[in-house]
């Protein structure tokens, strides 16, 4: 009877709605869980700085206002630059479940491309601030705008560098559990801050550059 | 000999659970990430271009934004970050719920103290800062 049963379990074992049933009980080692857990006190953290912004993006202590400063046409190709990264490192992610590591190593390299366009742009759009003199001692507002659009732009700069490290771990120990388990963690990372930016748009740029 | 196949298959099993358990619990499909970044594009191309091209008032553009970027959010969520309520077993799902909630405290809470704030500053210093700003905005 318990060799029945035995058996019945490795037969149903190699169904997927079984293996389903199974990870529901003994949810994987933590480390997804986890990572996700760090991503919400992320997001905490640029709720503070949210809310600095909501609190002091109108004071413009005489300086200029965002309506003035910012260019939508360069907000609207840095969100493009992150949408499509966001859609490679997709691409990225299906390639290493396929276990195709060539494909994979291209479609990180796209993404970390795109985050290195993003970032250039954004250090762009910075240093061009500081010398028109809007620098984040100018004003209330400047300070927490710098403050904010920054700290998202530093969190850029950790997942390209974390991209280019799996970049160089994939070819040398391959598509394993390991590598696989950390370009997940990367993978919510990313998108993270591909759901972070529209916030910054949408409140910082769009509305800020509205009447 | 029972006793053992039943050994035999927990191992098989654990196994079988461990190497699932290093996999992500999710499988990356074409059809999520294509669905989900086509609705992305949507979502924000509109918003730009209702701000950009000035297609109806500020105060309605200001909701309407707001609604795409709610909107936008849980897109991303749903295709890229692929959460669900059965994602690690529910913790997922509980973790943003507790983040929501702080969210709420945290950006309603500093919102409402402050705006109460500013209308009960003594009258004029509101005023004063607005006509600076206007002052210097006229010498720009």
């Amino acid at each position: 009877m318990s060799e029945i049963n035995a058996t019945m379990t490795g037969a149903h074992g190699a169904d997927a709605g079984s293996r389903y049933h199974v990870r529901e009980h003994h949810p994987e080692q933590g480390t997804l869980l986890g990572f996700w857990i760090y991503l919400m006190s992320d997001c905490l953290i640029f709720a503070s700085l949210f809310a600095t912004y909501a609190v002091l993006g109108r004071n413009y202590a005489g300086g200029p206002s965002g309506a003035e400063l910012f260019d939508l046409k360069l907000v609207a190709i840095n969100t493009a630059f992150l949408l499509v990264s966001s859609i490679t490192f997709g691409f990225a992610m299906i390639s290493a479940q396929a276990r195709n590591l060539a494909k994979t190593q291209l479609w990180l390299a796209v993404t970390g491309i795109l985050g290195a366009c993003f970032l250039a742009l954004e250090i762009y759009e910075f240093f061009h601030l500081i010398h028109e003199g809007a620098g984040p001692s100018r004003s209330g507002f400047l300070t927490a705008f710098f403050s904010l659009v920054g700290t998202h732009g530093l969190h850029v700069l950790f997942g390209t560098i974390w991209l280019v490290t799996l970049m160089f771990q994939l070819p040398k120990h391959g598509i394993t559990p390991e590598n696989m388990r950390r370009l997940s963690c990367l993978s919510l990372f990313w998108h993270f801050l591909d759901v972070v930016w529209i916030f910054v748009f949408t409140f910082v740029y769009l509305m800020g550059t509205l009447p | 000999m029972s006793d053992h196949s039943i050994h035999h298959a927990h191992g098989h099993d654990a196994l079988h659970g461990h190497t699932h358990g290093d996999e992500p619990g999710v499988h990356y499909s074409l059809k999520d990430y294509t669905t989900g970044f086509v609705l992305a594009v949507i979502l924000t191309v509109i918003p730009f271009w209702l701000v950009m091209g000035n297609v109806l008032d500020p105060a309605m553009t200001r909701f309407v934004i707001m609604g795409f970027a709610a909107v936008q959010l849980v897109v991303h969520m749903i295709y890229f970050l692929h959460l669900n309520s059965k994602s690690e077993g529910g913790w997922n799902m509980m973790a943003l719920i507790l983040t929501i909630i702080l969210l709420v405290i945290v950006l309603g809470g500093s919102i409402w103290v402050m705006y109460h704030m500013n209308a009960n500053m003594m009258p004029g210093m509101g005023d004063a800062a607005a006509v600076t700003g206007h002052g210097n905005h006229d010498m720009q």
